[in-house]
């Protein structure tokens, strides 16, 4: 069983991730084989609650995972090419050259001994041949376009004469300073007010329009999935419970876990006295039951749920690791 | 229908002054912060009132000066007909306290990680007298505990056992010890991930159910105000904007701020709906603009919204504090 082939090659190509933690008490597997791919231009939403590995997945792909943690198993490649297997060199070349990457926190990404500009100038000279005064002009026309007002002024300020939406907007400037192909944003707007996040999301989606960048957006906000994204990945302890475009996902999910997810959102439209709520919590890392990991909170388990682990398996409009799915839609395998 | 909490003209200044020396050498002036600036609000009992706005907007200064965490400024505090914030310390304060409770957005922080379940919630017991005894204590704890959706055996464990829903749980069985009437939940929610965030509001709202009680509900998302709240406040730098029961709040905005705020909201619903971009960022409370202190990102906003502020009127049951709206240039 394959994904549905796009007619471009993938930007970014997961397969099979494997990420563990050695602890005293045995290996943690904290992703256990997440596959998905980004194409050109695509934005990936990557959803999951706190623990499910969806900052870890990103930070496996900018290759910055915190030690002791290491890559297991599978591979990323960038076009085609390996780079989880390059040395430090190599792939710290790529990041921010290839890949940009936005935080959470715009204060923990910028330094605060320097001006803004300063920070911007030499990220630009790091990747591209520009003379000094060419990546000034650069970096001023990355101020601009990333809606900052009076840029010439900004260029020289330092990051605490920033407020937090404005610093937000000069990461990713920096993010995008050397033309990546591909943007890895972790909770860009979770530290920010509605009417600022709104802002940047919008920035967000017109920049990987006009530059053709592939974006994945790492957040735990439905919300902002169903407006930014074109797929969604949505993660449950460490693995890929469902994948496909981001309308199916969220109107018609496949799986048990993302229909329940998607239940406990408050809705602005509508009413609902009470909100459907998944009992229990995600299991720790320790103890991640056999077979499906969503099985013990699993309105609709069965037997097989409990021995086997499922696969993706293709679920109409979507990929879905469950076994409800396999049993509902055998017939479409020969068609699809 | 008599208002169980009611608050009038209520403010509150920050003195945020660069120390004494440091003013004297470097002629810096004093500074103040008007958190809260003339706020007035009832709550009738048994229902909700949710206060919304962005950070910075003096919600969760409101909540901590109607438990006594912070002395007023100015204004009045009012308890089930009694005003509260000029009351001298003693048994009738204390009496009156027992009957309002908090509970806190960040459940690792509100919880001593050194002391098991049944001492944080036998503590409220404890301090107020109402149970004697060791035996007495430990099942009324299990009593609070099956109540918010844990077991009785929990009350042995430390905070650090739970998951960060189970915790704030914890925190409501701490409040509810000591059978409050009010509840202050400041953001009880915003720490927690959506499907454990259902499972707290769904306590929260049995419980309101089961024993009448009140609530005012802090909160900077407005989909799960639209879920809890009866009626809603809309704050803005330390003032009430506008308040409205929560159905014409959503239905129809008045305040081009609220209309703001509910435009800003990422649409899960995907209806494509065509969003006007929202201009601006909150203004620094230190140095708030004249008049109306939303003037310079509203759309509307001319030249007497720049000069007069604008105070809260009352229009059809919904009170809204906006020159454009009085005046009917938008409706």
């Amino acid at each position: 069983m394959s994904a549905p082939a796009t007619t471009t090659t993938p930007l970014l190509e997961v397969k099979d991730l494997v990420v563990e933690f050695p602890t005293r008490r045995g290996t943690l597997r904290a992703l256990d084989q997440v596959s998905f791919s980004i194409a050109p231009g695509e934005i990936l939403g990557v959803v999951g609650e706190s623990g499910a590995g969806k900052s870890l997945t990103g930070a496996a792909i900018i290759g910055l995972l915190e030690p002791p943690g290491r890559i297991a198993g599978g591979e990323i490649r960038l076009r085609g090419e390996r780079i989880d297997t390059l040395p430090p060199e190599a792939m710290r070349r790529i990041r921010g050259k290839r890949i940009g990457a936005i935080f959470q926190d715009p204060l923990t990404s910028l330094n605060p001994l320097f001006t803004v500009g300063q920070q911007l100038a030499e990220t630009i000279r790091a990747h591209l041949p520009l003379s000094e005064q060419q990546a000034r002009e650069r970096a001023i026309q990355l101020l601009a376009d990333t809606g900052i007002p009076a840029p010439e002024a900004r260029f020289g300020q330092y990051p605490h004469q920033f407020s937090g939406g404005m610093r937000q907007r000069v990461v990713i400037a920096l993010a995008l300073a050397a033309e990546p192909e591909l943007i890895v944003a972790d909770e860009p707007t979770t530290a920010l007010d509605v009417s600022i996040q709104a802002q940047i999301i919008a920035l967000l989606k017109r920049l990987a329009r006009e530059h053709g960048t592939a974006v994945m957006l790492v957040t735990h906000d439905m919300g902002v999935i169903a407006e930014t994204c074109d797929r969604v990945a949505v993660l449950y302890a460490g693995r890929v419970a469902e994948i496909g475009p981001v309308a199916e996902v969220i109107h018609r999910p496949a799986h048990p876990y993302t229909r329940g997810l998607m239940g406990s959102i408050p809705a602005m439209d509508g009413e609902r006295e009470r909100l459907a709520q998944i009992e229990g919590a995600m299991p720790r890392l320790n103890a991640i039951p056999p077979g499906c990991a969503y099985h013990p909170r699993c309105p609709h388990v069965e037997p097989r749920c409990r021995a086997e682990r499922p696969e993706l398996m293709d679920a109409g409009a979507t990929h879905a690791a469950c076994w409800r799915v396999a049993a509902v839609a055998p017939a479409r395998e020969g068609t699809a | 229908m008599s208002a169980l909490v009611e608050v009038r003209d209520l403010a509150r200044v920050f003195d945020v002054s660069a120390p004494w020396l440091n003013r004297l050498v470097e002629r810096k002036p004093r500074q103040f912060v008007h958190a809260v600036d003339g706020v007035s609000f009832a709550i009738e009992r048994g229902r909700t009132l949710a206060l919304v706005g962005e950070s910075g907007c003096g919600k969760s200064t409101v909540a901590r000066l109607l438990v006594g965490l912070h002395a007023p400024s100015r204004g009045e505090v009012h308890f089930d007909g009694q005003r509260i914030d000029s009351m001298a310390a003693g048994a009738a304060l204390r009496a009156l306290r027992r009957r309002m409770q908090m509970i806190f957005q960040d459940p690792y922080a509100s919880l001593n990680p050194r002391w098991r379940v049944l001492d944080i919630v036998a503590e409220p017991l404890r301090e107020h007298g109402l149970v004697q005894g060791a035996a007495a204590q430990a099942a009324r704890v299990g009593e609070l505990l099956r109540s918010v959706g844990l077991a009785e055996a929990d009350a042995q464990k430390f905070p650090h056992q739970f998951s960060g829903g189970q915790r704030q749980r914890i925190s409501i069985a701490r409040a509810l010890a000591t059978e409050p009437e009010f509840l202050v939940c400041d953001e009880p929610t915003s720490a927690l991930d959506v499907s454990v965030q259902a499972q707290v509001l769904n306590i929260m709202k049995d419980l309101q159910k089961a024993r009448g009680l009140t609530y005012l509900f802090i909160s900077h998302n407005l989909a799960v105000v639209r879920h809890v709240s009866d009626e809603v406040g809309v704050m803005y730098l330390g003032r009430l904007v506008e308040q409205a029961p929560k159905a014409a709040l959503f239905s129809q905005p008045r305040h081009p701020y609220t209309r703001m705020l509910l435009d800003a909201i990422p649409d899960i619903g995907m209806s494509g709906r065509a969003r006007t971009p929202v201009q601006g960022e909150v203004p620094n409370p230190l140095d708030p603009p004249r008049g109306c202190a939303f003037h310079p990102r509203c759309p509307h906003a001319n030249e007497r919204c720049s000069r007069e502020r604008p105070a809260l009127a009352t229009f059809q049951g919904i009170r809204v504090a906006c020159h454009a709206v009085e005046e009917g240039r938008i409706r």
